[in-house]
């Protein structure tokens, strides 16, 4: 496990209040997004780019780094703010999400953002292209690894487990996937709409190393993370336990938070609990 | 003599020397490739080789993320299966994001034959052709789809490449060499003009023979790159000829007639009349049976070739 220290947690935690305010701001001056599932992913996406993955925004093409597909594209802001705040682009770039001419798309541009690895937004296709750079990153014969987040409801797509069942065919241990498990869709509940259940066993079945975690505490998502790393003959996934529009009390498990932009009033409510 | 030679036949042995060429080339199959002909190259290259399983769309991913990490990968189906089946997944992730996957489809248009309208990809041209980004190659002969499997592997950047499944007779002259989005002008002529393409470059030439002896000059031009379309050689022959008959083994709607019409009547509007499948799905039956019953032969295009003469005569008195 990379030696974390208790310091190093507590700044991490004061990062992701800014990035929450980020992806708050980003939406509401846009006034149009999804704030829900930006949230829920969010902490995964700090923990990967802040402790695991090798990247380095100055060199952020050098072929031997890591790799990391949202594949639930309308996450980006979340996403947009992390690679923001390490430094692939400016950060003013956050003030045009969604504008014209402005390169922070709806959904995320592989050709328009540095960072970006793989265009995405129509649910379902993510995990075939991770997939893809995994093999390469082994006919390369490289240590670089692949990671991939996907969204519960995102899952009900039958190409997911096309996908799934590729991966461990291939046996891509290079390959990590979080499942962002916010029990949430844009109908309501998963459970209501089309249920995941039973989720881990599902996965086994496929073939897949599955643990589970707390998609918001940052020390066992590290735990975790690592003993996907030395999981061996066979891809993991990750289910996450998320919360939809996490840190802002108003947003959190309301499916109506899934795509719509706070107004004046709300966007001022959820900077005063970001404060807190 | 002519040799004969399935153009998916011409396709797999062009893998093979590519493969020995161009390490960065990879395969993709989904549970079809002794007849997509990717097996010769996955019996001499099984490191570089992926059968996906009959999984289209997670195939088409696949390959998008290894061209995203530098590979070319090609990847082949049937015509149906490698374009309508997994039309979301090459719109969004491959012809978006410009990414540098060569689809080859080993078995479209009606000479699928004996398997049926399931079978028979009569639209898959219009599908790729309207898709920004995508370029559509579709080969005359063996020896063509030998040169343009090349020409494919050297392009940067997302390709449709349209091939049959029978052995078809060699057409164009050996010593005339392909290149992508160049047209050629296989015989000239000053009455008409066939615009052809795939195997319907023969019965056009054959056409084009008959109606010589009634003393009608037809020109006849193989355009294998239907997108980008030859604008300047195809205007050049619309002056000349004044009068234009489209032939391809696809949908009347959308694929080269359609590319072409679009060109012509804005540029230079002259009489045109497209061959090929009038709207309508196919069936089960021997090639030639279909080709026959579907108005894709020599005589056919004679009587099309008449009467667009005509029509340009009505025009102008
Ligand atoms: C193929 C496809 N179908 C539908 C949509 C519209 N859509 C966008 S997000 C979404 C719900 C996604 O739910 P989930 O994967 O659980 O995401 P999260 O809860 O993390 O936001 C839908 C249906 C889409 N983007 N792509
Ligand atoms: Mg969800």
């Amino acid at each position: 496990m990379p030696v974390i220290s208790a310091t190093a947690i507590e700044e991490l935690k004061l990062k992701a209040k800014k990035l929450r305010k980020d992806v708050i701001s980003m939406i509401y001056r846009a006034a149009s997004g999804h704030p829900g599932g930006a949230l829920s992913a969010l902490d995964i996406l700090i923990v990967l780019y802040y402790t695991v993955m090798n990247i380095d925004p100055k060199n952020y093409l050098d072929i031997e780094r890591d790799r990391l597909v949202l594949s639930k594209g309308h996450a980006c802001p979340a996403l947009y703010a992390v690679l923001a705040d390490r430094g692939f682009f400016p950060s003013d770039w956050l003030d045009f999400l969604r504008k014209i001419d402005s390169p922070l798309q709806g959904h995320p541009d592989m050709r328009r953002i540095p960072g970006i690895e793989m265009s995405t937004g129509s649910l379902g296709q993510g995990l075939s292209a991770a997939n893809g750079m995994a093999l390469a990153a082994r006919l390369d014969g490289s240590r670089r690894r692949v990671y991939v987040i996907l969204g519960d409801g995102e899952i009900q797509e039958g190409q997911v487990w096309e996908a799934a069942m590729t991966a461990a065919h291939y046996r891509l241990d290079n390959l990590t996937a979080f499942l962002d498990y916010n029990g949430l869709q844009i109908d309501g509940w998963i459970r209501d709409v089309k249920s995941l259940e039973p989720l881990a066993e599902k996965w086994r079945a496929f073939g897949w190393h599955v643990l589970e975690v707390d998609g918001h505490d940052y020390t066992s998502l590290l735990e975790i993370i690592d003993r996907a790393h030395f999981h061996k003959g066979a891809p993991t996934m990750i289910i996450a336990h998320t919360v939809k529009g996490k840190g802002i009390s108003f947003m959190e498990n309301q499916a109506d938070w899934h795509g719509r932009a706070p107004n004046k009033e709300e966007y001022v409510q959820a900077l005063a609990e970001l404060e807190k | 003599m002519t040799e004969m030679m399935a153009t998916r036949d011409a396709y797999g042995q062009a893998l093979v020397e590519l493969g020995r060429q161009m390490d960065k080339i990879v395969v993709l199959d989904a549970d079809l490739s002794k007849s997509t002909k990717t097996a010769l190259f996955a019996e001499k290259f099984p490191l570089r080789f992926f059968n996906i399983g009959i999984s289209e769309a997670d195939m088409m991913g696949t390959a998008a993320g290894l061209a995203a990490s530098g590979y070319i990968p090609f990847t082949s189906t049937f015509g149906v299966f490698a374009t309508g089946r997994v039309y979301d997944q090459i719109r969004n992730t491959i012809a978006y994001t410009k990414l540098n996957v060569k689809i080859v489809a080993s078995h479209t248009g009606i000479t699928v034959g004996e398997d049926g309208a399931s079978h028979q990809a009569l639209e898959d041209i219009a599908l790729m052709r309207v898709l920004p980004n995508m370029m559509v190659v579709v080969p005359a002969d063996g020896r063509q789809t030998y040169q343009a499997v090349k020409a494919v592997a050297r392009y940067e950047g997302p390709i449709y490449l349209r091939l049959g499944r029978p052995k078809v007779p060699q057409v164009i002259p050996a010593g005339l060499f392909f290149e992508l989005g160049k047209a050629q002008l296989l015989k000239e002529g000053k009455d008409l003009a066939y615009l052809a393409a795939g195997i319907t470059v023969k019965p056009s030439l054959e056409a084009a023979r008959i109606l010589e002896s009634q003393g009608i000059d037809a020109a006849v031009v193989n355009v294998h790159t239907i997108k980008p379309l030859d604008e300047e050689l195809l205007l050049q022959v619309a002056k000349k000829t004044g009068a234009l008959v489209t032939v391809e083994e696809h949908s009347v709607i959308g694929g080269l007639g359609g590319a072409v019409t679009e060109l012509i009547s804005e540029h230079h509007p002259v009489p045109i009349i497209r061959i090929g499948i009038n709207d309508t799905f196919g069936e089960s039956g021997t090639p030639e049976a279909l080709l026959k019953k579907y108005g894709l032969t020599s005589e056919n295009l004679v009587n099309a070739g008449q009467a667009v003469v005509q029509k340009k005569r009505q025009l102008s008195c």
